[in-house]
């Protein structure tokens, strides 16, 4: 059974047709490349998993259920967590509490819970030991290097049992060496079974670590297939319109 | 990079004293405590009994206003009303009180006030996203006009048949002689130090601050935390009018009058970054009371009043540059 299963989706926004007739399944521990340029309909896309939009036509399913969302919020109940391209972190805050933020743990009795520092440390201390990052839990997200803001970013997927990880644009504005501790940590995540939509700009990245790549064009799915029986040229030119549809 | 490196040790050997020289409440609280050491020895008036009771008291009424305020800056949020919602609070207990209702209806009906206030400032600044000092600056108009209205613009100083238990509360003294407000407004600073450090809505309150898009799309209920925000702002004016009127045992149209700003600066002076995130209840204190020591401190040296803008100046000035040197520091390493 899939994990995620896109039914024949379409966004319309008044008279534009953002997305058109899109399905998609996802593989637990598979990684998806979605590609495309911009106003392709990737960012559409997303927001429909994510909870942001509700389609126009076609169904979802996560785990052969229906999934009918009303708030982002509800995503994450489902099993769906988001890395977001500016990662959505608060620079003022320790890497702990952006970890935890808007999930913080607390203790205490009725309406009296006050913040549970110690266990939320802890608990980040461990997901950066699992994400092999050198992270430390009390550090300001201010002092940071991008590639431990990325791994901050990510570690808030790993306190709920996140199913499946969206990330936008997770390499677009890091160093060469930042990239590749990204990718790592994408992997790492595959092989605990999470399934990931990557969509990315950068063509080397997709063919490095996704499985398949997926190529939206004006709001269609042009291409749908596993890395090894496609190219970076083929893409490019499936992105771009030279090739109209992959074989 | 010696300097830095120097730095990273320290910070390793003693982390209390690395804690304590980045936070800029602690500076400050050396400078009061240095000039309340000169002023004991350049002065034969400061150090006496009476004048430190009058000096503790007087800036708790900027510092209980600063607490809510400070809270409020920290979520990247601005409150000049606070000044005319002290005033019209301060007059509807006059004004209840006056007309022969009890202490505890007169306080029920100002605070109420003040929390209704700070609600529609809340939910315009949260639901229709007006900018907050476009919001603040009107109720700063609105609320004082509608202190002049209850009162007729009169000046009120019979509050009925509890008059005497109003003047005990703002007036009294019951324990070891610290004015009674010295009482509230450390009371007020544990609690405020305790729910932005404790609680979920502190926590909120810092995220909302450093970065307001992140804590929407995490899950952080912002509008709803924003609009509790400026109800606390609201009701810390509500509960300074209350003691403040208790201690004049009179009530004016220009009660606080200007207030906004004194109360702002003493939360910038204490280490509130205007720009949102950074803040604590005892810099809000403490820069309150900078403050007033330097003004009482110049009517003891014998200098002219009107240079008290200028040191209060020169220090809200010294406090952000102080911050912005100790970020280019950051940027650096």
């Amino acid at each position: 059974m899939p994990l995620l299963e896109l039914q024949n989706i379409s966004k319309h926004f008044g008279a534009i047709h953002a997305l058109n007739d899109v399905s998609l399944s996802l593989e637990p521990g598979q990684v998806v490349g979605l590609m495309g340029d911009n106003g392709a309909g990737k960012s559409t896309m997303v927001k429909i998993i994510a909870g942001n939009f509700r389609p126009t036509h076609g169904t979802m399913r996560m785990e052969g259920r229906d999934l009918s969302m009303h708030r982002p919020i509800e995503a994450r109940q489902h099993g769906i967590e988001i890395v977001h391209q500016d990662l959505a972190l608060c620079d003022n805050l320790s890497a702990a509490a952006n970890v935890f933020l808007g999930r913080e743990i607390r203790k205490g009795f009725g309406p009296f819970k006050i913040l549970d520092y110690a266990t939320m440390y802890r608990r980040a201390g461990q997901i950066f030991a699992e994400l092999r990052s050198e992270t430390r839990p009390r550090d300001l997200v201010r002092q940071m290097s991008g590639g431990q803001r990325q791994a901050v970013a990510i570690a808030r997927t790993r306190i709920a049992d996140a199913k499946l990880v969206l990330m936008d644009e997770p390499t677009a504005a890091i160093s060469v060496r930042q990239v590749a501790e990204v990718l790592n940590l994408i992997r790492l995540l595959r092989d605990r079974g999470i399934a990931i939509v990557l969509i990315s700009h950068r063509m080397p990245d997709v063919f490095s670590v996704a499985d398949r790549v997926v190529v939206l064009r004006r709001g269609r799915k042009v291409a749908d297939k596993p890395v090894a029986a496609s190219s970076p040229e083929e893409v490019t030119g499936l992105i771009t319109g030279a090739i109209e549809h992959a074989l | 990079m010696d300097i830095q490196f120097d730095d990273e040790v320290k910070r390793a050997r003693f982390p209390l004293l690395a804690w304590l020289t980045s936070r800029q409440a602690f500076w400050v609280l050396i400078a009061v405590c240095v000039a309340c050491i000169f002023l004991s020895f350049a002065t034969n008036s400061f150090a006496t009994s009476n004048n430190l009771f009058n000096v503790t008291r007087n800036f708790t009424f900027v510092a209980v206003i600063a607490l809510g305020m400070t809270i409020v800056i920290i979520t990247g949020g601005i409150d000049l009303s606070v000044g005319s919602v002290l005033c019209l609070c301060s007059m509807i207990l006059a004004v209840v009180m006056h007309a022969g209702y009890s202490i505890e209806v007169g306080i029920a009906a100002s605070l109420g006030t003040a929390l209704l206030i700070g609600a529609i400032n809340g939910v315009l600044i949260a639901y229709l996203d007006i900018p907050p000092f476009v919001v603040t600056l009107g109720m700063l108009s609105i609320a004082r006009s509608l202190a002049m209205v209850a009162s007729n613009n009169t000046v009120v100083f019979q509050f009925g048949p509890d008059h005497d238990k109003l003047l005990f509360l703002g007036g009294g003294a019951w324990l070891f002689g610290i004015s009674n407000p010295v009482l509230y407004m450390l009371a007020l600073t544990l609690l405020t130090g305790f729910v932005l450090h404790f609680t979920r809505f502190g926590r909120y309150v810092f995220a909302i601050g450093g970065n307001e898009h992140a804590a929407t799309v995490t899950g952080v209920p912002v509008r709803r935390t924003k609009v509790i925000v400026y109800m606390i702002s609201a009701l810390s004016a509500g509960i300074a009018g209350v003691i403040e009127t208790g201690w004049l045992g009179a009530v004016t149209t220009n009660l606080g009058a200007g207030m906004e700003l004194q109360v702002i600066a003493a939360a910038v002076i204490g280490g509130a970054n205007l720009a949102g995130g950074i803040g604590t209840a005892f810099g809000a204190l403490i820069g309150s009371a900078l403050i007033e020591v330097i003004r009482n401190s110049l009517g003891l040296l014998g200098i002219s009043a009107f240079w008290q803008g200028t040191f209060v100046g020169i220090f809200i000035i010294v406090a952000v540059t102080f911050d912005r040197l100790r970020n280019f520091g950051f940027q650096r390493d």
